[in-house]
């Protein structure tokens, strides 16, 4: 169990190595440079190259890349070229904005997807599980800005039970914190719940097909009995992993939802520093989108491996 | 006259694609008085095991109990609502399945999964109902009674999970068990053990048993009566010694036939070689071959050998038979002939030529003349391609031969294993099983190989759809000239079609000789112990074999160390201190055969013809 544990970190660490080639490699390869962005299109050629050469932007890239990670194993991320205020400094409150996010919908969308997703499993063939199966492909099909926006209309303009916009330093109390994350959360639970409880549907029914689920009926085990203690320890692993496939998109992939609601997060940040061609900020957010999705998939691999080895050791 | 269970009129539908439905179960009347065993006796397909499952109101998935009256222990199971199933099932009827390697659930310990139909039914408190389940584990001669529960099921044999299962049933005191082909996953010497344990708890606790099975041979030990089903309806029924001995109607006469293959007539007579003139010729030659796993030590050999020290040859147009239990290496013994899994040490010689122990190593011309057939048809062939792209594609690759040709060919071989030509162009998954198994063995033909390696072809089919199959096998092999090497558990089969018969244990060879020699003359005794475990199908058999093992018991159970023999912690004639240490000398028989046993010549089993059905 051990040594499997230290496999699978293994292979994410290697994993992670090649991230952090890819990312500096394709920001390498970005055209245009921030120089060209301060300075705008009527600098003269000596101007943008003496800024080049102040930033230190026209080094070959083995020795720029050398001193990012240097900087990175340092907890370094640098300055940024725009503002000259460290990277950290830009991304921290960022992250925790997107964090808080990221919790808040995983809170929701977590326990609502495996209440639906197992209800469907017992409940399969029938009435019920057509419906939910037929609301969830409807969710996932409409796109989130669709939902964010018919969201602001239905609840900012015509119940005004929520601001439109997430002012995120007007929370001060827990009713505030749910007027200001309402919003944005439905959005991004709304997709993330339809296709989690869609694949530990699928990851359950699998499970429900062996021989010793037909067995457990046969003993005249009650069908809530066979789901829970039966089906879920067997499902555990790939439930898990639907799981953290879901959850990883969550601190990545919001960029519209921040955009709709004005939502002061990571992605936002991202997409303002690759059009100032701010390199160590993109840098830094790429890196820890990344480092977040490795992290997911790592431990779900881990805690599926633990469920299937518990006792198997001889 | 009351009855513990009795059925009126059962109907059982199946819905189809098209969402039309078709017959499964067509009006079965049958009963059963309180302490009998039924039999449900027929063919995959005859609708046994849906009629088992609905006495306890079940049909799986897609299926529905569309009509008839189910009485159980006075209770109307046809018009019981869900919850009323629930606390009927496992209470009052209860379900051992065939294979309890996968109806037990592998993430929880046998313990939870044993008490919990006791659990379910509120029938006893958790403490007494661990005491009852080791009673039943005691009662039914598993090992370390205490213990064994704690354990999971990929830690048990397959013997031992169906006595676990067994146990399971019998945890609530049922009035009813299902037996569904619990025994026929198992080897013979297991299913001794295993039917036995049945046989009694049944009868000391006055349980109503349905036996599901498709092996006559069974029947005839464990069950009262019988019911002989075929394609969803009621052949024949009556008791069990009457319809063995007295079946009335053609199809129960074919069943029964079907037990007693005729024995190969050719046989091996030494007298016609030396008629001939010719000396025997091997065309399969394995010398010394070790295959194995883990680590490996100075000399190159792994730890964990699954053959060990195999020498072996097959001789031209002859067949050599390769029997032993589950585990003992026989299919390995055929991958490690046919390349697919190369051994450690020992040379692969076919005719003479050394080949490569990795397939890929092998020249096309030596891959041709070796062909296998695999014991699942449904694995090897593919399920998205037609029978003539099957084997026009072998057709192509070893011959070259395309077009019209190919498309001739290929109906020739569809001629030879005596299937229509219209299978040609349809694909694997419309056939049946025994018409698959032959396209399995045209593909091998296809070839044109020298030497067949058969790797329980017969396992997965039905007794007559099996016996066709071995008749073909037969005639094939005796028109095209073919070398065979015939793996198989079951006996039947083995002395239907081989010549030679090598036995093998723990990845050693224990005996050879010849398949006509192999029921009388002086054996290996653990060949005495596989020969005199095939069921007969004389009602008294089982008590008979019972009697004498149990007789012969020897307390002390020692377990071979480095070269001791494989068989020692079995063997009823072992010779304490040597059997345990010392690698077996192979002594030669009077009769050509060659036996690995200290015991001197004189002192070995001998087997005398005519105490067993396989000879009748």
């Amino acid at each position: 169990m051990g040594r499997l544990i230290l496999n699978r970190l293994a292979a994410s660490a290697f994993s992670l190595a090649f991230v952090v080639v890819t990312i500096f490699a394709i920001t390498a390869a970005l055209p245009g440079d921030v120089a060209d962005t301060l300075l705008g299109q009527s600098a003269t050629r000596e101007a943008t190259a003496a800024l080049r050469h102040a930033m230190g932007l026209d080094q070959p890239a083995w020795v720029r890349f050398g001193r990012w990670v240097w900087g990175m194993l340092h907890a370094d991320p640098g300055r940024s070229l725009m503002t000259g205020r460290p990277v950290a400094e830009l991304v921290g409150p960022r992250l925790y904005n997107s964090l808080l996010l990221a919790a808040a919908t995983a809170a929701v969308s977590v326990p609502v997807s495996l209440v639906l997703g197992l209800a469907c499993t017992m409940a399969r063939g029938t009435l019920f599980d057509r419906v939910v199966t037929l609301l969830m492909l409807g969710t996932v099909s409409v796109p989130v800005f669709l939902i964010a926006t018919v969201a602001v209309f239905v609840f900012a303009v015509q119940f005004h039970v929520a601001p439109a916009l997430a002012d995120i330093n007007a929370v001060h109390s827990p009713l505030q914190f749910i007027r200001v994350f309402l919003m944005p959360v439905v959005a991004l639970a709304g997709a993330t719940t339809a296709q989690m409880s869609r694949m530990i549907r699928a990851c359950l029914i699998d499970v429900f097909s062996a021989p010793w689920i037909e067995m457990a009926v046969l003993k005249g085990v009650a069908p809530v009995r066979i789901v829970l203690f039966h089906a879920l320890p067997n499902a555990i692993g790939s439930v898990v992993n639907a799981i953290a496939l879901s959850l990883s998109s969550l601190l990545g992939g919001v960029v519209v939802v921040e955009t709709v609601f004005n939502y002061p997060g990571m992605a936002g940040l991202m997409v303002d520093s690759v059009a100032a061609r701010d390199v160590p900020v993109v840098q830094c957010c790429a890196l820890i989108f990344c480092v977040a999705y490795l992290s997911l998939t790592t431990l779900a691999d881990i805690v599926a491996a633990a469920s299937t080895m518990r006792g198997r050791a001889h | 006259m009351t009855h513990m269970i009795s059925v009126r009129g059962l109907h059982v539908v199946g819905r189809r694609g098209d969402g039309g439905e078709v017959p499964i179960v067509r009006d079965v009347s049958l009963e059963a008085r309180r302490g009998e065993v039924l039999a449900l006796v027929g063919e995959s397909g005859s609708g046994k095991t849906t009629i088992a499952l609905a006495l306890m109101g079940y049909a799986r998935a897609g299926c529905r109990i569309s009509g008839g009256a189910i009485a159980v222990a006075g209770h109307r199971v046809d018009q019981m609502d869900a919850g009323e199933l629930r606390s009927f099932r496992g209470r009052t009827i209860s379900y051992v399945a065939q294979n309890a390697g996968s109806a037990f659930n592998p993430a929880l310990t046998l313990h939870q999964q044993v008490i919990e139909p006791a659990l379910a039914h509120w029938v006893l408190p958790r403490r007494d109902a661990e005491r009852r389940a080791i009673e039943l584990f005691r009662a039914m001669a598993l090992p370390h009674p205490e213990t064994i529960g704690a354990r999971y099921p990929h830690q048990l044999s397959g013997g031992q999970l169906q006595r676990l299962m067994a146990a399971m049933a019998l945890i609530t005191e049922p009035e009813v068990v299902v037996f569904d082909e619990p025994t026929t996953a198992l080897d013979v010497t297991t299913q001794i053990e295993v039917l036995e344990a049945f046989r009694t708890v049944l009868v000391h606790r006055g349980i109503t048993g349905i036996y599901v099975t498709h092996d006559l041979a069974v029947v005839a030990q464990v069950a009262d009566r019988a019911v002989v089903l075929r394609h969803g309806a009621v052949c024949e029924s009556g008791d069990t010694p009457e319809v063995l001995a007295r079946p009335r109607t053609p199809y129960t006469r074919e069943l029964v036939a079907a037990c007693h293959l005729p024995v190969r007539p050719k046989g091996l007579d030494p007298a016609v070689d030396a008629a001939s003139g010719t000396a025997p010729e091997p065309v399969l030659t394995l010398s010394d071959i070790v295959v194995g796993y883990g680590r490996v030590d100075a000399n190159g050999l792994p730890a964990h050998r699954i053959l060990d020290g195999i020498d072996l040859s097959v001789t031209r147009g002859r067949t050599l038979g390769i029997i032993g239990e589950s585990g003992c290496g026989k299919s390995t013994l055929a991958r490690a002939s046919a390349g697919l899994q190369p051994p450690a040490a020992g040379t692969v010689r076919f005719r003479g030529e050394t080949l490569a122990g990795r397939v890929a190593r092998r020249t096309p011309e030596q891959r041709r003349r070796v062909q296998i057939v695999a014991q699942n048809a449904d694995l090897v062939l593919n399920p998205a391609w037609t029978v003539g792209a099957i084997l026009e594609r072998v057709l192509r690759f070893f011959h070259n031969l395309r077009g019209a040709v190919a498309r001739a060919e290929a109906l020739r071989l569809l001629d030879i294993v005596q299937l229509p030509h219209a299978v040609f162009d349809r694909r694997p998954p419309e056939l049946s099983g025994g018409q698959k198994q032959r396209v399995n063995f045209a593909r091998a033909l296809a070839a044109r190989p020298e030497l067949v390696l058969c790797d329980e072809i017969t396992a997965a089919l039905d007794p007559v759809v099996a016996a066709a199959i071995l008749t073909l096998m037969s005639d094939l092999q005796e028109t095209l000239g073919l070398s065979c090497i015939f793996i198989t558990h079951d006996l039947h089969a083995l002395r239907a079609v081989c010549d030679r018969v090598a036995v093998l244990l723990g990845g050693h060879v224990v005996e050879q000789c010849d398949a006509a020699a192999l029921m009388r003359g002086a054996h290996h005794p653990y060949t005495r112990l596989l020969v005199s475990s095939v069921p007969e199908m004389r009602p008294g058999w089982l008590d008979e074999v019972v009697a004498q093992r149990s007789a012969a018991a020897a307390p002390f159970v020692p377990t071979a160390v480095g070269e001791g023999c494989p068989f020692v912690s079995r063997c009823v004639t072992r010779i304490a201190g040597v059997c345990e240490r010392v690698r077996p000398p192979v002594v030669a028989t009077a009769d050509g055969g060659r036996i690995a046993c200290h015991l001197p010549p004189g002192d070995l089993p001998v087997l005398a013809p005519g105490n067993s059905t396989i000879d009748a």
